[in-house]
């Protein structure tokens, strides 16, 4: 097969992942656009295997079988309140691929067709470099956000002194470390540049709370087709390049409407320090004395019964509860009673960007009954009952009023204007930014305290009784 | 003069053998200077492609296009998909496999080799459970039951 004929090939497999990205505007398409996504991949692998001049069959095809077998083992297995975690490991493996293929270029240039051992083509350094360091940079992150979410260490930010600095010198290192590579071609640099990637990963990670791991999850995701990007170019392969170019665009894109979400820059995300103990002193002290109003399960299957229109806002703390298929039933038992019923879904609810969708969806929960933020605001003011659960700091209205709140400008669910909010929440205990909530001490208010699953089911018992 | 006859023919034996050396020498050195050659044009090839562009400008053009392609194509995603997106994302990205079977497949060194076999079979664990996790979350999302 012809070089020409095998770019081509690339082409329509270029076409096929845009494609697989295109059916994703509706769920309806969806599904058609993955088997787009596939076609383009097989078509890739086979096109490639018919390009080589001699293939090492048993290193292919083990490869494949062993990895094959653990991908498919680890995607049917994996709960899907795990996703966010599932997804930073998929990263760290791809920017680990990466640092495999850009040091086989730069230990085996000529099968690449990009020079020869010492004698590597001056803009192919360049390129073979970023994609290392790129793909050293979301390996180790990629450890560090998954370790975070799987709760294997802290999700407090690690910050200590001068970090900023240390990760400024770092960086500088780097480039220093890819002119020497370019000027001499020293195998040391190349390994030096990898070794200090691998370290400024872990650096640029470590200080960014949990609060803002959607917004690293989709910077990682970036990361990694930026790495790809990378290889592309060192290979001067086409579909690497357009691959690389939609997967760093989509992450970035991704970054930027989870900051919008939180109102946060991205510059200060990524400086960290936000999130868990730093944060927690603002305003959780004066909460204590305050008057509210404290429920049952059967007032709030009084209340929703007898109501036209019953708004449920689903946050995180929902999916860990496991309360969706508990709340599934409810919200039926209310249809069936003539309720309408919907759901409000703040675009940072969950710990990556639509991951209340996929625990909505995994409910039974019909897609169009699940409403984004800026859909469903206006319907508040008449709405009868805000039914919070798991949720907290996306429906507090201190966001859009008080100055001095760590999240004020953060873009909120208009909860407060419902006639009636019922808040299912296991204690008085500020969100996971620290901050009060003055929606508690309303008069419209009314405090479910309790464990999330255990409401559901019991305002279920109390609908079916009734 | 069978002497003399003999003389001249060693003479010219030698004299052969001598021009044949020249030759295999001269010979050698244009197979070197070839070598150069293709080696230099192989290095102005790669910098003047066809119509003086060079592959890194070729693979800017294609990589700002595509960078704006993805930009327009994102924005149409609906935010309820978000997750499957980085799920689909995820899995093409491993198209990297590409480099990968290269390096495996190249018979170079053992070291090349390894890294391939590596990288082919990381690449794999996201293909495989990138498409695969996409499918579940998508077939979870189901119309109002009318």
């Amino acid at each position: 097969m012809s070089h020409d004929f095998a770019a081509l090939l690339y082409l329509v497999a270029s076409i096929c992942f845009i494609m697989a990205l295109r059916g994703l505007s509706h769920p309806e398409s969806s599904q058609g656009g993955l088997r787009f996504g596939m076609a383009g991949m097989a078509l890739a692998v086979l096109t490639t295997l018919f390009v080589l001049p001699e293939i090492n069959w048993v290193l292919i095809v083990g490869g494949v079988l062993i990895g094959g077998a653990i991908g498919t083992f680890i995607a049917l297995r994996i709960q899907m309140t795990a996703l966010p975690q599932l997804v930073a490991a998929f990263h760290s493996l791809v920017g680990l691929a990466a640092v495999f293929v850009a040091a086989a270029a730069f230990t085996n240039p000529s099968a690449y067709g990009i020079g020869m051992p010492g004698d590597i083509k001056l803009n192919s350094l360049v390129e073979m470099s970023l994609g290392t360091a790129i793909g050293a940079i979301t390996f180790t992150g990629s450890i560090v956000a998954f370790a975070k979410l799987q709760g294997l260490v802290s999700g407090r930010p690690v910050v200590f002194p001068m970090q900023h600095w240390l990760n400024l010198a770092l960086g500088l290192l780097m480039i220093l470390l890819i002119v020497w590579l370019c000027a001499t071609e020293s195998a040391a640099a190349f390994w030096l540049i990898l070794l200090v990637a691998l370290v400024f990963g872990v650096l640029i990670i470590i200080p960014i709370g949990g609060a803002d791991m959607p917004v690293v999850i989709s910077m990682l995701n970036s990361y990694s087709g930026w790495a790809a990007c990378g290889i592309g170019f060192t290979l001067e392969n086409s579909l690497l390049i357009v691959t690389g170019a939609l997967v760093g665009s989509s992450g970035a894109i991704l970054s930027y409407i989870m900051c919008k979400g939180m109102n946060r820059s991205f510059i200060s995300v990524i400086l960290g320090g936000f999130g868990g103990e730093s944060a927690g002193g603002a305003g959780a002290g004066d909460g204590t004395d305050k008057v509210w109003r404290a429920g049952s399960a059967e007032d709030a299957a009084f209340l929703m019964k007898n109501a036209d229109k019953v708004v449920i806002v689903p946050g995180y703390g929902m999916a860990v509860a496991q309360a969706q298929h508990a709340l599934r039933e409810m919200a039926d038992l209310l249809k069936e009673a003539g309720v309408t019923v919907s759901y409000a879904i703040h675009p940072v609810a969950g710990r990556m960007p639509g991951h209340m969708n996929v625990l909505l969806a995994e409910a039974n929960v019909p897609y169009d009954e699940v409403f984004e933020m800026d859909e469903i605001n206006s319907e508040f003011a008449d709405t009868d009952v805000a039914f919070v659960i798991g949720a907290n700091d996306v429906t507090n209205p201190a966001a859009k009023t008080d100055k001095s709140s760590p999240i004020y400008g953060m873009p909120v669910l208009d909860v407060e204007k419902a006639r009636n909010v019922l808040f299912v929440k296991r204690s008085m205990a500020t969100g996971y930014a620290g901050v009060d909530n003055p929606l508690f001490y309303m008069d419209q208010t009314m405090m479910l305290l309790a464990d999330a699953k255990k409401m559901a089911e019991d305002i279920v018992k109390a609908l079916k009784a009734s | 003069m069978a002497a003399e006859a003999v003389a001249a023919q060693q003479g010219i034996t030698e004299r052969a053998l001598d021009l044949a050396n020249q030759a295999r020498e001269l010979s050698d050195a244009i197979a070197g200077l070839g070598q150069e050659a293709s080696r230099l044009t192989a290095e102005a090839g790669a910098s003047v492609a066809a119509h003086g562009t060079s592959p890194l400008v070729v693979g800017l053009t294609v990589f700002v296009l595509a960078v704006f392609v993805g930009y327009h194509v994102v924005w149409r995603v609906t935010p309820a998909l978000h997750s499957p997106l980085m799920g689909v994302t995820n899995a093409i990205s491993s198209v990297i496999v590409v480099g990968a079977l290269i390096a495996a497949g190249s018979g170079g060194s053992s070291f090349s080799e390894a890294m391939g076999f590596l990288a082919v079979t990381l690449a794999s664990v996201n293909i495989f459970g990138g498409f695969l996790v996409t499918h579940r979350m998508l077939s979870m999302f189901k119309k109002k039951k009318k």
